[in-house]
């Protein structure tokens, strides 16, 4: 008898015209690493939310030790023994942390908080575990993957057996992943059972003792590690052979497109500059990445270049030209288009519709206007162009409210705008967060051939292999300064972490060509 | 073709949810009427429903209030359009009537000067909370409620301080309005075409013909060309339209310079008609504050604000003919109340057009929308 500590049975949950769960069956054994693995959208948050409460489930039950349970809440949860650490942090930022640990769970005397009680048991916990904090620093002044242990922490303060870890590794360093990965496996050893959500094979691989895989809401199979491999693995999530490695061809960049030079940009969070004496080329026919864990001034930078936000020192030069004063408008007619980081806040007005938002940036050309009157006819061709062009998919054609679309078919549009701009510079941030497997092939591909029309290319990205696959030169950011300069196949990502934590710089000798 | 019928369907929308809450609304007014007096309810009610047909002079007071309310609603649905709350309508509307009638009393100017005068009094109005809000971030609910006031005690100070402006000047006895028009400028009285006489009522001028034509240009302006994209792009969204290149801060000032000239319009066009004059009192301008359900009630929509303007002033002349069996109080609130519940049904449209457009997500596209039930259902844990 196999010892099953959460059983899920039958899982089926809708939304409003959509099943995100379709009798999805999962069984966490005692003391194991489960991975639970599926595309974006494939039903694997809903799926833990069923099992943290945050949902009802139409169907389906859920047993823990053989026996039903019903979970209304989180509280219920809580009750069960059961924790979460969130994808994104549940953390009030203006607490410490021993403060956030203890929140909700606060030992009390007569209504008055004991804090020593529980300053005494964290730090036990943390001693245990090798999770170091410093119980009285703020949230908000500490890093992110210290945060991450915070959230373990909460875990471990609630005496938590079940543990459930939402795309863990996103926000953290190589260096920080293998540690991670091991606290995962002493909690294992201890007997405490683990649900590890992601769509990172190679991290599967490394850690889970079992996978369970969703596609389109639907249950794939449950599969014992030490039997498959990425390959196996990736058709089970996909349903079709994916290329891991991205087509490029060989190229001599061209000349120069972008030069920055000891670009400063203050921060708007505190008194220091987020980035600080910045320099760099961008050539024709290249592809440059600047690497970094969130948060080092990377958004910061790429505000600056496009000119959403001010300069403080240096200069940004577009083909020769001096643009570091230019308006945004000013930079795109220079010859520059991006593709911003947050396609909701920057890349789309939502409540205007397709033909609209593909128009965003040339709307005022001639093609497109009349004297200030919008050549209604002309957008709709060209927006039925592009879309036919890009493969963008939506329900009602030029006419989508883009607030309806799909977060892949967004970006898709967001690339086509941007790509048939025909630009000298394209600045792309982030441009795959957030989507599936087959979206992100098409971006890249669309990238590359960006780069292979000699256009020159500036990524900025967090994935490391993105970094290593798309790049044809890597810069790493770190705190707001570039901190090392390679060529992905000089480098291994190791090492690349090394110098993204900071601990590693080179000295770069002014800018190479 | 699929154009027109997604533009019908969503105007349809609105249209349906502004019906049943007007309905709705005039069936509580029924019911408070039941409550207050009983006996006189049916009659009153049908007061409401019926006047404004009733008899020509009836219409032709329904269209005269109707055109100063239209310019007021167009002047918030604008600025609403572009992200901004204008509540100073009112005062933009005083600052309007006021510089059309020195124009018309103290400088003997002929009716389209002063009509001028009044957009340039209304739009300097709108633009000065417009600029607050643009370099210092002021917000501009706060600035145009400030200026409402500031608007009406400037008005008075600079009507008293101009004896020629006061009615007292002209051989009236009261020094606490401005002149009547019939006495100081004929020429400043809007043209009447002969309507006056033929629909009995005074007031009858071509006012409702320019606002009509106004509502359709702004319309125009909205929908088909760059300058409305623009506002509207910065209406729904200001940090991508700054990405695209738009000033956020031009746009949120053109958008309350033309809806303070839309206002300041409206008090040309109301106090030119020679038919009313300006009291130098203590309380805002009801029609501008009126401006604003009227343009909730279009949902913003201008060519709506025409119809929704039309409605406010059509069963407030109905109002007035309950009187003395109801309060002229009562009509206000039966508004109110139909106000109230275009705001719920706008929330109904909203909560339809989610699961809508859900369920469209999903035929559209293979990706299932994990994150956004998620969100959701966190709200409602």
């Amino acid at each position: 008898m196999d010892d099953f500590v959460i059983e899920m049975l039958g899982i089926t949950k809708d939304f409003p015209g959509v099943r995100a769960n379709d009798d999805v069956n999962l069984q966490l054994r005692r003391g194991e690493i489960h991975a639970l693995l599926g595309e974006n959208g494939a039903g694997k948050s809903t799926l833990m939310s069923v099992l943290f409460g945050l949902y009802q489930p139409d169907r389906g039950r859920i047993l823990m030790n053989g026996k039903e349970v019903r979970i209304n809440s989180p509280n219920d949860a809580n009750a069960l023994k059961i924790g979460m650490v969130h994808q994104h942090f549940k953390l009030v930022e203006v607490f410490t942390v021993l403060e956030n640990i203890i929140l909700g769970a606060e030992t009390t005397r007569l209504g008055l908080l004991r804090k020593d009680e529980a300053r005494k048991r964290v730090m036990a916990l943390s001693e245990n575990y090798g999770l170091k904090v410093d119980p009285d620093a703020r949230i908000e002044d500490i890093s992110v993957g210290m945060q991450q242990r915070v959230e373990i922490l909460k875990m471990l303060y609630r005496d938590n057996e079940i543990l459930i870890f939402d795309e863990p590794t996103a926000v953290l360093t190589p260096q920080e992943i293998d540690e991670l990965m091991g606290i995962m496996r002493s909690f294992a050893r201890e007997g405490k059972s683990i649900l590890f959500i992601t769509h990172k094979l190679n991290e599967i691989m490394a850690v889970a003792d079992r996978c369970t895989v969703l596609r389109k809401g639907r249950l794939m199979g449950t599969v014992n590690i030490g039997d498959t491999d990425t390959h196996k693995l990736s058709r089970l999530m996909v349903g079709r052979e994916i290329s891991f490695t991205v087509d490029k061809k060989n190229l001599e960049p061209g000349e120069t497109v972008l030069k920055v030079k000891g670009v400063t940009v203050p921060s708007k969070l505190h008194k220091k500059n987020a980035v600080k004496d910045v320099s760099f080329s961008v050539r024709r026919g290249e592809i440059v990445c600047l690497a970094g864990i969130e948060g080092n001034g990377q958004t910061e930078f790429v505000s600056a270049l496009t000119g959403l936000e001010k300069i403080s020192g240096g200069q940004v030069t577009l083909k020769g030209r001096d643009i570091s004063q230019a308006t945004v408008r000013g930079r795109s007619v220079a010859g520059m288009s991006h593709i911003p980081e947050d396609r909701h806040k920057h890349g789309l007005i939502l409540d205007f519709t397709l033909q609209d938002n593909l128009v965003l940036q040339r709307y005022w050309e001639g093609a497109f206007q009349n004297r200030g009157v919008i050549r209604g006819n002309e957008v709709r061709a060209y927006a039925e162009k592009l879309i036919a062009q890009y493969d963008v998919r939506a329900g009602e054609g030029p006419d989508t409210f883009t607030r309806s679309m799909s977060g892949g078919n967004q970006q898709k549009a967001i690339v086509a705008r941007e790509m048939d701009l025909g630009r000298d510079l394209l600045v792309a941030v982030q441009p795959t967060r957030g989507l599936d497997v087959g979206a992100i092939e098409y971006i890249h591909s669309q990238i590359v051939r960006a780069r292979d029309e000699m256009r020159a290319v500036l990524l900025v990205s967090l994935e490391l292999e993105e970094v290593m696959n798309v790049s044809d030169r890597i810069l790493v950011m770190y705190e707001g300064e570039i901190v090392g300069e390679f060529r992905p196949h000089e480098v291994s990502v190791q090492e690349l972490g090394l110098y993204m934590a900071g601990a590693k710089r080179m000295e770069r000798e002014g800018v190479r060509a | 073709m699929t154009k027109k019928r997604r533009f019908s369907f969503r105007g349809m929308d609105s249209l349906i949810a502004s019906v049943v809450s007007t309905l709705a609304g005039l069936l509580f007014g029924f019911i408070l009427l039941l409550i207050f007096n009983p006996a006189k309810a049916g009659n009153g009610f049908l007061n409401i429903l019926l006047t404004g047909v009733r008899s020509t002079p009836r219409l032709a007071k329904v269209l005269y209030t109707a055109a100063p309310l239209m310019m007021t609603g167009l002047s918030v649905g604008f600025a609403f359009k572009t992200g901004l709350f204008n509540i100073g309508a009112s005062g933009q509307f005083t600052m309007g009537a006021f510089l059309a009638l020195t124009g018309a009393i103290s400088w003997q100017l002929s009716w389209p000067m002063c009509l001028l005068l009044g957009i340039l009094g209304g739009a300097v109005w709108g633009a000065i909370p417009g600029i607050c809000k643009a370099l210092f971030n002021v917000n501009e609910v706060i600035t145009s409620i400030m200026f409402n006031w500031i608007g009406l005690f400037t008005v008075n100070v600079l009507t008293y301080n101009n004896p020629v402006m006061l009615a007292s000047a002209w051989g009236d006895v009261s020094k606490e309005r401005t002149a009547a028009l019939a006495k100081a400028n004929l020429d400043a009285i809007l043209p009447k075409l002969g309507m006056d006489k033929l629909m009995k009522f005074n007031g009858m001028n071509i006012a409702i013909f320019i606002t009509v034509i106004v509502a359709v240009i702004i319309w125009f302006i909205l929908q088909k060309t760059t300058f409305g994209y623009e506002l509207k792009a910065c209406g729904f969204n200001r940090n991508a339209s700054q990405y695209a290149g738009i000033n956020p801060r031009r746009a949120i000032i053109q958008s309350m310079v033309i809806a303070g000239a839309l206002a300041g319009l409206g008090g040309g066009l109301y106090y030119l008609s020679g038919t009313v004059q300006l009291t130098l009192g203590k309380e805002l301008s009801a029609m501008g504050f009126n401006g604003i359900p009227v343009a909730m009630l279009a949902a913003s929509h201008p060519i709506g604000t025409i119809f929704s303007a039309l409605f406010i002033s059509y069963i407030q002349v109905g109002g007035d003919a309950m009187q003395p069996e109801f309060a002229r109080e009562m009509i206000d609130i039966i508004i109110a109340a139909i106000i109230y519940l275009s705001a719920f049904s706008l929330l109904m449209r909203e909560l339809l057009g989610h699961a809508k457009k859900r369920r469209q997500q999903v035929l559209e596209t293979v990706e299932a929308p994990e994150d956004k039930p998620n969100a959701n259902g966190g709200e409602s844990a």
